[in-house]
């Protein structure tokens, strides 16, 4: 371990650590613009030189690795004059339209030109102008603020895994380019804001919307895909007006994907914000009384065994826990969190969660996607097997239609057979799995949704056995989720009781007539055509999809509006957080579930969110274990899946035929609707 | 004296072109005599031969072209091939020594390639020619041919037993990537950024293997070293300034050149006696670029006595750089003669980092209005303190190379600045 | 793979494949700027966009990372050149020696300015730095060859003899 001396302090630091990292390490601040801890070194921008005593040049200590008596100093006057030096130039071709750049107020030039700006330029000559570029509806450009720290283009080339930006020309006339106009076929594309230090790169949505310090911030987790990335809402006046990632080593680094990033404008239309109540054939508002008396005197009219409740893809177990309690205590068995069938081992955790957990992601030595297109159920986490595939150059192969992940993919094919052959081993990609210390088997929840689900998920388990990914030090069967609440809703076990029925018995009971009640919770991904006779009361905070054949419209909350508890595909409860109040009238979900049983007459054992959470605990003592992962089961993988079923022969398909456009908020979103349509003309 | 070397000394002996420059005539001269028996000394004797000669780099940079060599790894590792590149991507204003090799010597530059890759263990090695340099790459490339086709280099190469491959690669226009890892990162077909170091090329190189990269010149005198030894190389010239150097005589020279002299000649000599003097008589001489664009000029007053090696021209404020004497008369308008120097630095940023790409370009203007009498008073103070911000700062020794010439002229021709500023003395005065 | 047959159709097939022979099959890479050389002297001297991807394509490499090549170094044209490209040297050296007449006599000859082309495009006039022949200065590159120790007579001379009708 080697030792230096920062500004006269001894310190030790392991072996390989940059100069940089040092000086953080002994609390030194180091300014810099290029440097960032997770993208390559390029050194360019100077601003982070150091002294070392007895070398005749300053040091770029980003890119400098410490060695054994090294003395630097950080803060003698030839340090202060580089920097000096380095900002002046920075600042020479840099238009200083601080008063209308949105960075302002969060620029890290701006900042350091406090430390190191000259108080008059005196540079006479013209300012170099250069012209915006057309990064698509996310990302705006003001290339003339450049300071060429090629951040964005190594964040692209190799976290994004889309190199589609460059760096044109030569010397002074270097500009950032994008290759094509009008988009970046990336879903990671609005990092690129974050990334850079000055103001060229900026987001569009938020264009001049706020200053920072206007803002509130609230810590929460982003809900729109099952990674759950922590996330930062940013809002002012009762509106979210941003979403920044927060870093969560352990789930998405500091990345986000562009739709946790820019749905966030989907939340303030379409939305739900007073009850309705169908009466012949319209919707009229009424009080929340009313509806709610319009819905007990229903409920209580539907005999047990004809009354079903269905959870939805953004629901919280807060929510589902209520809804689910107060349809057990009717006696109602049909109570289910699939809306897409998808057919996981009741009871066996390991048969919905991702087991080896996404920072498990970074030892896994082999791989193999089973129906699932990471790059757009999660980006954050095909951002993972990317980082890994570039640290390690692992073999990753797929069973399923061929697209483009980032990275180098051996493809199986699509057609489900192929899962037989690995599973008896017979496949050459078995052994490459087999021979792996860490194999890794992600099974997708599309795979799970079919109609053979069942013997995917069966065969899958097989798979994790015949090539031993699943043991005491690690297990590497994992499934992808794809819905925020799945998890949680299966670690609850809201799923239907013996003889009650699932998302496709409710359709086929309600077609058949055998359906008198339904209770949608934001259940909008399942095809509600069914239920057109069947009594339907859609609680949720868009009226979308599930709303089209309710009767009764009750406004839920928001992910950003109301406090509730997640599970990601990994199975960790993480908290989302209210930004704001709800709008208008509408409610917290649980809250709705707490008054419409009292309207029943049969109040729930809880009034409170305390309450609430105990009897969560009791249920599942680990989801009250937040942010941590959940004990896994222990070794051997229990028998889940059917694997000796029959396999469709329909080959696996694209299940997120469109990122940006997934959800009830999302589908409300002016932005996202704008960069489907770019993706589509690009 | 009447010769700039003996011609017993002499390493180059075609390099006007006036003899045959084909294999059979380089054989003649000397080169590829008992190649076989060279390489067959093996790689520590070749590298020690080298350093007690006391060669130094001839690019620019001088540094021991020995100690260079022993910075390679001892044996490659099977997995970590050693490379050799031949920078011949001569772009230094002032400097065309590396072309008279190309076209007239090659055998020089290609035994040299082989003996100085059995001194780093290389089996291969490219050679990058600037992509403007095509007669230069096509009589390189004959010549390669031919040490093929005689079986030369290759498998065996010289029935040595030891396999040898040459490549040219062509460069496509860029001075930085005469920069040795500019050249490195243009060569795996990037742009010609230099990179950080460390790491070093010497553990580090081409495709991250173990690479040495070295100028035309040094490597082209690599045979004669070894055939004549260490003694008659350091023999020449003063000690860590020894051997005979290639010195080009640029500008207001009577006959301009490239010729072979020995390390340490008076400027004055090399000039009167191997270029026919300075145009209209020495005393006609307003001032000399000694070491190609990047050395600090000198005036005339500083080269009565100046010793053209590498420790006299550091006594003398300048450096030898790669000896490309730019030589001006009286006539010269100085200021405009180091502005189109600065315009070069400009245009050949590479513009990865901060200084150079901002600086160069600001340097460049105030020149500009320098020589257009346009200046400003305070443009002077500011074009000294943005050169210092510029040198020493950057990521290669292009921003030093950019901030030098001016510094030189602000040293020396500090009077020619201040006459340019607008309203002249008179403004200043006030 | 893709497109070699219709990026170097004919000899030119072999010329590229020899230039990959020089660099290790991992590092296809490395033969970027000599073949970027090539398509560009079988497109008229510059390299259109579809060219320029195509050579991607054929080396495996995004497109970003070659259309940066070409805007990197000054070899390239990314815009079409006349069938002689007159590059005159301005660096110091040249210039000590009469760069600037040169320069005149071409620009008078051509009646264009550095920069520009001639109407009926055969001529492309541009400056450039250092050529590295400053012994033999002034030098002005014309195409591949370079035509040194030039006076502004001689320039125009030259330029003159290349407009004879029979050339066409």
């Amino acid at each position: 371990m080697p030792k230096l001396s920062i500004d006269g302090t001894e310190i030790e630091v392991v072996e390989g650590t940059t100069v940089l990292r040092a000086c953080e390490q002994a609390g030194v601040e180091i300014p810099r613009f290029c440097f960032h801890e997770r993208l390559s070194i390029a050194g360019n921008c100077r601003m982070c030189l150091v002294e070392q005593v007895g070398v005749p040049k300053p040091l770029a200590s980003c890119a400098m690795p410490v060695t054994d008596g090294m003395q630097i100093l950080t803060r003698s006057e030839r340090v202060q004059a580089a920097r000096e030096g380095v900002m002046e130039f920075l600042l020479v071709n840099h238009p200083l339209d601080c008063p209308i750049c949105d960075q302002g107020g969060e620029c890290d030039l701006q900042d350091q030109a406090l430390y190191y700006g000259r108080v008059r330029s005196r540079y006479r000559e013209a300012k170099r102008a250069v012209t915006d570029k057309d990064f698509g509806p996310l990302v705006k450009t003001v290339m003339t603020r450049c300071i060429h720290c090629t951040r964005c283009v190594r964040f692209m080339d190799e976290v994004a895994g889309v190199p589609e930006l460059g760096t044109m020309g030569r010397g002074e006339d270097m500009e950032i380019v994008a290759a094509l106009d009008g988009c970046l076929h990336s879903e990671l594309s609005g990092n690129i804001v974050d990334l850079c230090p000055v103001g060229a790169l900026t987001s569009k949505p938020y264009a001049f919307a706020a200053r920072p310090w206007e803002l509130s911030h609230t810590e929460s987790v982003d809900v729109l895909d099952a990674a759950g990335s922590a996330i930062r809402i940013d809002s002012r006046d009762g509106r979210v007006l941003r979403v920044l990632p927060r870093v969560n080593e352990e789930i998405n680094e500091e990345w986000i994907g562009d739709r946790a990033r820019y749905a966030v404008d989907g939340l303030v239309v379409r939305r739900l914000d007073r009850p309705w109540l169908r009466a012949d054939g319209a919707f009229r508002p009424v009080t929340w009384e009313t509806a709610l008396a319009a819905v007990a005197t229903a409920l209580q009219a539907a005999a047990p065994e004809r009354t079903a409740a269905l959870t939805g893809d953004l629901a919280g177990l807060e929510g589902m826990t209520a809804l689910a309690d107060l349809m057990r205590a009717r006696g109602v068995d049909s109570v289910d969190c699939r809306q897409d069938g998808g057919a996981f081992g009741p009871g066996e955790p390991a048969s919905w969660r991702f087991n080896a957990s996404i920072a498990g992601i970074d030892r896994a030595d082999a791989v193999l996607l089973i129906g699932t297109n990471p790059r757009r159920e999660a980006p954050v986490i095909n951002a993972r097997f990317r980082k890994r595939w570039r640290a390690a150059g692992i073999p990753i192969a797929r069973v399923g239609p061929v697209t483009d992940l980032t990275y180098p993919v051996t493809e199986l094919g699509a057609e489900p057979v192929v899962l037989a052959e690995l599973a008896q081993g017979s496949h050459p990609f078995a052994e490459v799995l087999g021979q792996a210390r860490y194999p890794l088997i992600v099974v997708g929840s599309g795979a799970l949704a079919r109609p053979d689900g069942a013997v995917v998920l069966g065969l899958a388990r097989q798979l994790a056995d015949t090539v031993g990914a699943a043991g005491a030090a690690w297990n590497g069967f994992s499934v992808l989720q794809r819905s925020a609440a799945r998890a949680g809703g299966l670690e609850l076990g809201i799923v239907p009781a013996d003889g009650g029925l699932d998302a496709s018995g409710m359709q086929a009971a309600a077609r058949e007539g055998r359906l008198d009640f339904l209770y949608l919770l934001g259940a909008d991904e399942i095809d509600p055509e069914a239920f057109r006779d069947t009594f339907t009361v859609y609680q949720g905070h868009h009226a979308d999809r599930g709303a089209r054949h309710a009767d009764v419209l009750l406004p839920g909350a928001a992910y950003t509006e109301q406090e509730a508890t997640y599970v990601n595909t990994e199975g960790r409860p993480q908290q989302a957080r209210p930004a704001h109040p709800p709008p208008g009238n509408a409610r917290p979900d649980w809250k709705i579930f707490v008054a419409l049983a009292r309207e029943l007459g049969s109040p729930l054992s809880y009034e409170s969110l305390d309450g609430l959470r105990s009897r969560i605990e009791a249920a599942v003592p680990h989801l009250a274990d937040i942010d941590q992962l959940p004990p896994p089961p222990p070794p051997p993988l229990a028998p889940f899946g059917d694997p000796d079923g029959a396999l469709d022969a329909a080959p696996f398909e694209e299940i997120v035929p469109d990122y940006y456009r997934t959800c009830p908020i999302s589908r409300a979103s002016a932005t996202m609707a704008a960069c489907a349509r770019a993706v589509a003309d690009a | 004296m009447t010769e700039p070397v003996r011609d017993a000394d002499r390493v180059f002996h075609n390099l006007d072109g006036s003899g045959d420059g084909s294999l059979a005539g380089a054989r003649q001269r000397g080169d590829w005599d008992d190649t076989r028996a060279l390489i067959l000394r093996g790689r520590d004797a070749i590298q020690g031969t080298v350093r007690e000669a006391g060669l130094r780099g001839r690019g620019g940079a001088g540094f021991s072209t020995g100690l260079k060599w022993s910075f390679m790894p001892k044996e490659p590792a099977p997995e970590r091939p050693h490379y050799l590149i031949v920078n011949a991507d001569e772009s230094e204003p002032g400097t065309c020594k590396d072309r008279e090799i190309l076209l007239h010597e090659p055998h020089k530059l290609i035994e040299g390639t082989l003996l100085a890759g059995v001194g780093v263990s290389a089996h291969t090695a490219y050679i990058y020619v600037r992509g403007e340099f095509e007669a230069e790459r096509r009589c390189l490339e004959a010549a390669l041919a031919d040490c093929y086709a005689a079986g030369l280099l290759g498998r065996d190469a010289c029935g040595s037993g030891y396999d040898f491959d040459v490549h040219v690669h062509r460069g496509a226009g860029a001075y930085i990537c005469g920069e040795e890892t500019g050249l490195i990162e243009s060569l795996e077909g990037k742009k010609g950024f230099p990179r950080l170091k460390p790491p070093f090329p010497a553990n580090a190189g081409l495709w991250g293997f173990p690479t040495t990269v070295n100028n035309v010149e040094t490597i082209a005198v690599v045979p004669t070293i070894l055939r004549r030894g260490a003694p008659w190389f350091g023999g020449i010239g003063r000690p860590q300034n020894t051997g005979t150097k290639l010195f080009c005589l640029s500008g207001h020279v009577e006959r301009p050149g490239t010729v072979e002299a020995e390390m340490g000649i008076p400027l004055r000599e090399l000039i009167e006696h191997h270029a026919g003097g300075v145009r209209g008589g020495w005393d006609n001489l307003l001032a000399v670029i000694p070491g190609g664009s990047s050395t600090k000029v000198l005036p005339a007053a500083a080269c009565e006595d100046l010793r053209m090696d590498f420790d006299g021209l550091r006594e003398a404020g300048s450096a030898l750089g790669t000896a490309g004497v730019i030589v001006m008369d009286r006539s010269t308008d100085i200021v405009a003669a180091i502005a189109r120097l600065s315009h070069f630095y400009w245009h050949e940023s590479c513009g990865q980092c901060t200084p150079c790409r901002e600086g160069t370009g600001w340097v460049s203007r105030i020149m500009d209005r320098f020589v257009a009498g346009a200046a400003a008073p305070s443009d002077l103070d500011t074009l000294e303190s943005i050169c210092g911000q510029i040198e020493g700062h950057t990521i290669c020794a292009l921003g030093d190379a950019a901030a030098w010439p001016v510094q030189g002229l602000l040293t020396h021709f500090r009077d020619e600045l201040e006459q340019r500023v607008a309203g002249g003395r008179r403004h200043l005065a006030a | 793979m893709s497109g070699g047959a219709e990026l170097f159709p004919g000899p030119d097939r072999a010329a590229a494949e020899e230039i990959l022979g020089r660099y290790p099959s991992v590092h296809r890479q490395s033969a970027v700027l000599p073949l970027l050389d090539l398509a560009q002297r079988r497109n008229g001297g510059w390299l259109p966009p579809a060219v320029v991807d195509a050579v991607g394509d054929y080396l495996d490499m995004p497109s970003m990372r070659v259309r940066e090549l070409v805007t990197f170094y000054s070899m390239f044209h990314d815009r079409p050149v006349g069938r002689y490209l007159v590059q005159v040297c301005r660096t110091t050296p040249c210039w000590l020696r009469g760069s600037d007449e040169v320069l005149a006599g071409a620009r008078e000859e051509l009646g264009i300015a550095p920069g520009e082309t001639t109407p009926d495009g055969r001529f492309t006039l541009i400056e450039v730095e250092c050529l590295g022949a400053c012994a033999d200065a002034p030098v002005v590159q014309i195409n591949d060859d370079y035509h040194e120790r030039l006076d502004g007579e001689q320039m125009r001379a030259w330029l003159r003899d290349q407009r004879r009708p029979e050339d066409d």
